[in-house]
C-alpha cells in the first residue's frame, strides 16, 4: 500500500471547518493524520464510518473529519457509540477521546465498553491534561508533575490505561506515541480490523499547559522525550506496541446469535 | 378517561394491563427499533417486558451501566435511524439531564419515559409524587424548549405513549412521558386501539452535497438524515450553523435557536391535548392531570351530587403549556383549583398564565399518598 498523498488526506477534512482550534505544536493534529491514513489504507468509505468524540481538546477532532461525525458530551462518547453500534452493526465506530474524558467523566462508559467488547475502536489522546480548560491535573497525569490545580505536583497516582483496558475486557489494547506515527498508523488499522472493543492509547505531546507547566519544553523536545522514553533512557519507559491481542465474543455477534435464536414474537 | 376497574368482558382490541406493560406494548406497536435503561423503581416492567419482546422481534434492547449512558446510546441508535426510548424515575432522571438538554440541542428524536416517585433524593421509591413536572420541563441547563405528556389511565398511557414517538420524530425533540407511580402499577382495561397513526422520520429530499441537518432552507424541522447512507455531518452540542459545524457567530446562534423555540412554539395547536368536562356552567373550575385528575374526576362528581358546579380540564400535554385552553377554563369560573401531588408546581404556571384573571388555589398532597377525592371536595366545598 503506498504512502496516502497529502492531498488523498486533507479530501477527509471539512475544509470549512478549518483552521482548527488546536495551538501550534500539539499533538492532536497527528493522531487525525494517523486516523485518516489507517482509514484510507483500509480503504473504508467515509459513509461507513461513524467518528464519535467526547470534550475537550480532542473532542474537537470529529468537527473536522468528513464521516458521520458526533461530537457528544463530556465523557459519553462510548456511550453514543454503543448505540449506534448496535443500530447499525454495518457501521465501522471510532470513538477518539481525551484522557480526561475517557478515563475520569467518562471512566464508567470505558470499563463497560470495554466489558462488553462491543466493536468499536476507542483512541485515547493522552496529552496528560486537559487542556481545553487551561491545563488541569488529569487521572492520567504522572504522580509527581505540575498542573495548574496541582500546583505543587499531583499526589495522585496515574491509571495505566491499557491494563485498565485488558483487565475490563477489551479484545485488542495498544499503546504508542505521536513520534511514533508509522507504529501509530498501524495500531489504529489493527485495532479498527479487530473485532470487538480496541483501545489504542496515544501518547500525544500539549506544549502549551502540559510541557510549560512540567518543564518539559516545547513540542519538539516533548517528541524527543517519547523516544528517549522508548528506549528506556530518563528512568520512564512507554512499553509500545500490540500489548493485547485476544479472540472473545463480541457484544453486537452476541446478540444477533440471541436473535437469530429466538421464535419470532 | 378510565376511574372505575374495567366491566365486563374484554373486546378485541382490549386487555387488562398495568399502566407500564401498556407503555412497553404501545412502544412495540409504535415501532420501538432500539431501548436502553438502567434498573429503577417503579419503571422496572418496562424494561423487563422489552427485554423479553424486543429480541423476538430483531430489535435492540440493552441495559448500560448508567442512566447517562442510557440516554446517550438512545441518541446513538436515533441517529442510526431507529424510534429509540428510555425508560426511569427521578434519580435517574436526574442522571439524564445532561443528555436531554443534548437531544434538544442537537434535535435528535428519543422518548424518555420517566415514571414518576416520591423525591427529592431517592425518596420513597414506592410512593406516587408528581414532583418531577418542573424538572421535565426545565431540569437541562440552558434555555429550551420542551414536549411533556402526561397520562392518566392505562388506555391513555398506551395512546401517549404511541404519540411520544410521533412527536418525538415529528418535531426531531425529546418528549418525556411523564407517568406517575399511580398510572404505571395501576391495572385496568386498556384499549390497544387507542393510538394514533405512527409518524415516520422525515427524510431529506436535498442531495448530500446540499443538506444541511439544521439548515432553515429545509424548514423549521429540518429532515434528519440517518447516518451511514451518504449524507455525512456532524452533530454536536455546541452552538451550530446550518452544517451542525460550531459557530461562535451571535447571528447565527440567534437564528438557530429562534427556529428550536418556533418548532414547538407555533406548533402549540398540534401539540397540546386536554380534556374539557363540565365547563360551561362551571364556578369551580379543578385543573389536574395524571393520576391526579382521577381523583379530581371522583371530587367532581361528588361535588355535582351536592349541586355544587365543578368542572374538569384534565392537561394530557403538560408542555408547552395549554395556555389557551387554561384561559378558556377560567372564563366561567369564580375559582380554580390545581390538584397536583407536589407542592404547586403546575399551579405556578396556570397562575402565570392567568396573571389575575381568577383566582388560583391548590389542592396539594406531598406525603407518598394518592390525593382523595375528599381532600379535593372539601377545599371545593369550603369555597362553595
Amino acid at each position: 500500500m503506498p504512502e496516502p498523498r497529502i492531498s488523498q488526506v486533507k479530501s477527509y477534512l471539512r475544509l470549512k471547518a478549518l483552521p482548527t482550534l488546536w495551538c501550534p505544536g500539539c499533538g492532536i493534529g497527528l493522531v487525525a493524520s494517523a486516523i485518516i491514513r489507517a482509514v484510507i489504507k483500509l480503504s473504508i468509505k467515509k459513509d461507513d464510518i461513524a467518528f464519535i468524540t467526547g470534550i475537550g481538546c480532542t473532542g474537537r477532532m470529529s468537527g473536522y473529519m468528513d464521516f458521520n461525525t458526533i461530537h457528544t458530551t463530556h465523557g459519553r462518547a462510548l456511550a453514543f457509540a454503543a448505540g449506534l453500534k448496535l443500530a447499525r452493526p454495518d457501521l465501522t465506530v471510532i470513538v477518539v477521546m481525551g484522557d480526561g474524558d475517557a478515563l475520569a467523566i467518562g471512566g464508567n462508559h470505558f470499563i463497560h465498553a470495554c466489558r462488553r467488547n462491543l466493536d468499536i475502536t476507542a483512541i485515547v489522546v493522552n496529552n496528560s491534561t486537559y487542556g481545553m480548560t487551561g491545563g488541569q491535573v488529569s487521572p492520567l497525569t504522572p504522580r509527581g508533575e505540575k498542573a495548574v490545580t496541582a500546583p505543587y505536583g499531583s499526589i495522585e497516582p496515574a491509571f495505566d490505561v491499557t491494563k485498565l483496558a485488558e483487565a475490563a475486557g477489551a479484545s485488542f489494547v495498544a499503546r504508542s506515541t505521536t513520534y511514533h506515527m508509522v507504529e501509530a498508523e498501524k495500531l489504529i488499522m489493527k485495532g479498527i480490523e479487530k473485532k470487538g472493543a480496541s483501545v489504542i492509547e496515544l501518547m500525544a505531546q500539549c506544549p502549551v499547559y502540559y510541557g510549560r507547566l512540567t518543564g518539559k519544553g516545547g513540542p519538539a523536545s516533548m517528541l524527543l522525550g517519547y523516544r528517549e522514553s522508548a528506549k528506556g533512557k530518563e528512568g520512564i519507559r512507554i512499553e509500545r506496541g500490540v500489548l493485547v491481542d485476544k479472540e472473545l465474543p463480541e457484544y453486537g455477534q452476541n446478540y444477533r446469535n440471541l436473535v437469530a435464536g429466538l421464535k419470532e414474537d | 378517561m378510565n376511574t372505575a376497574p374495567a366491566a365486563g368482558p374484554l373486546g378485541r382490541t382490549e386487555r387488562f394491563l398495568q399502566g407500564n406493560e401498556a407503555v412497553a406494548e404501545a412502544a412495540l406497536a409504535a415501532g420501538i427499533g432500539f431501548f436502553a435503561a438502567y434498573p429503577i423503581t417503579p419503571a422496572s416492567e418496562i424494561s423487563q417486558i422489552l427485554s423479553e419482546r424486543m429480541p423476538r422481534k430483531g430489535k435492540v434492547f440493552i441495559q448500560m451501566e448508567d442512566e447517562i449512558a442510557t440516554l446517550a446510546a438512545v441518541m446513538g441508535a436515533s441517529l442510526g435511524g431507529e424510534k429509540a426510548a428510555t425508560a426511569t424515575s427521578g434519580p435517574g432522571f436526574s442522571l439524564m439531564q445532561e443528555h436531554v438538554g443534548y437531544a434538544a440541542m442537537a434535535e435528535i428524536p428519543c422518548v424518555i419515559i420517566n415514571v414518576q416517585r416520591l423525591g427529592p433524593s431517592t425518596g420513597k421509591p414506592t410512593a406516587p409524587s408528581q414532583g418531577d413536572v418542573m424538572q421535565s420541563r426545565w431540569g437541562t441547563h440552558g434555555d429550551h424548549p420542551m414536549i411533556v405528556l402526561c397520562p392518566a389511565s392505562v388506555s391513555e398511557a398506551y395512546a401517549l405513549t404511541i404519540r411520544s414517538f410521533n412527536l418525538a420524530e415529528k418535531y426531531r425533540s425529546p418528549v418525556i412521558l411523564l407517568m406517575d407511580e399511580v398510572i404505571a402499577h395501576i391495572r385496568e382495561k386498556a384499549d390497544l386501539s387507542a393510538g394514533e397513526p405512527l409518524f415516520a422520520r422525515a427524510q431529506p429530499w436535498a442531495p448530500p452535497d446540499q443538506y444541511l441537518p439544521y439548515g432553515e432552507a429545509f424548514g423549521d424541522v429540518p429532515p434528519l438524515a440517518s447516518y451511514g447512507k451518504g449524507y455525512r455531518y456532524h452533530v454536536t452540542g455546541l452552538c451550530h450553523d446550518g452544517a451542525g459545524l460550531p459557530t461562535v457567530d451571535p447571528l447565527v446562534i440567534r437564528s438557530q435557536m429562534d427556529r428550536l423555540f418556533r418548532k414547538i412554539n407555533n406548533n402549540v395547536e398540534d401539540i397540546v391535548q386536554v380534556q374539557a368536562e363540565n365547563l360551561e356552567d362551571s364556578e369551580v373550575v379543578l385543573i389536574s392531570y395524571g393520576a391526579s385528575a382521577r381523583s379530581a374526576r371522583h371530587a367532581m362528581k361528588l361535588a355535582r351530587a351536592k349541586g355544587i358546579r365543578v368542572g374538569l380540564l384534565r392537561l394530557l400535554t403538560l408542555f408547552p403549556f395549554p395556555e389557551k385552553q387554561v384561559l378558556e377554563a377560567a372564563r366561567p369560573a369564580r375559582i380554580i383549583m390545581v390538584v397536583e401531588m407536589n407542592f404547586g408546581q403546575l399551579r405556578a404556571e396556570v397562575e402565570r398564565t392567568l396573571a389575575g384573571v381568577c383566582p388560583v388555589e391548590g389542592v396539594h398532597r406531598w406525603d407518598g399518598e394518592m390525593i382523595s377525592p375528599f381532600q379535593i371536595l372539601e377545599k371545593v366545598e369550603s369555597h362553595a
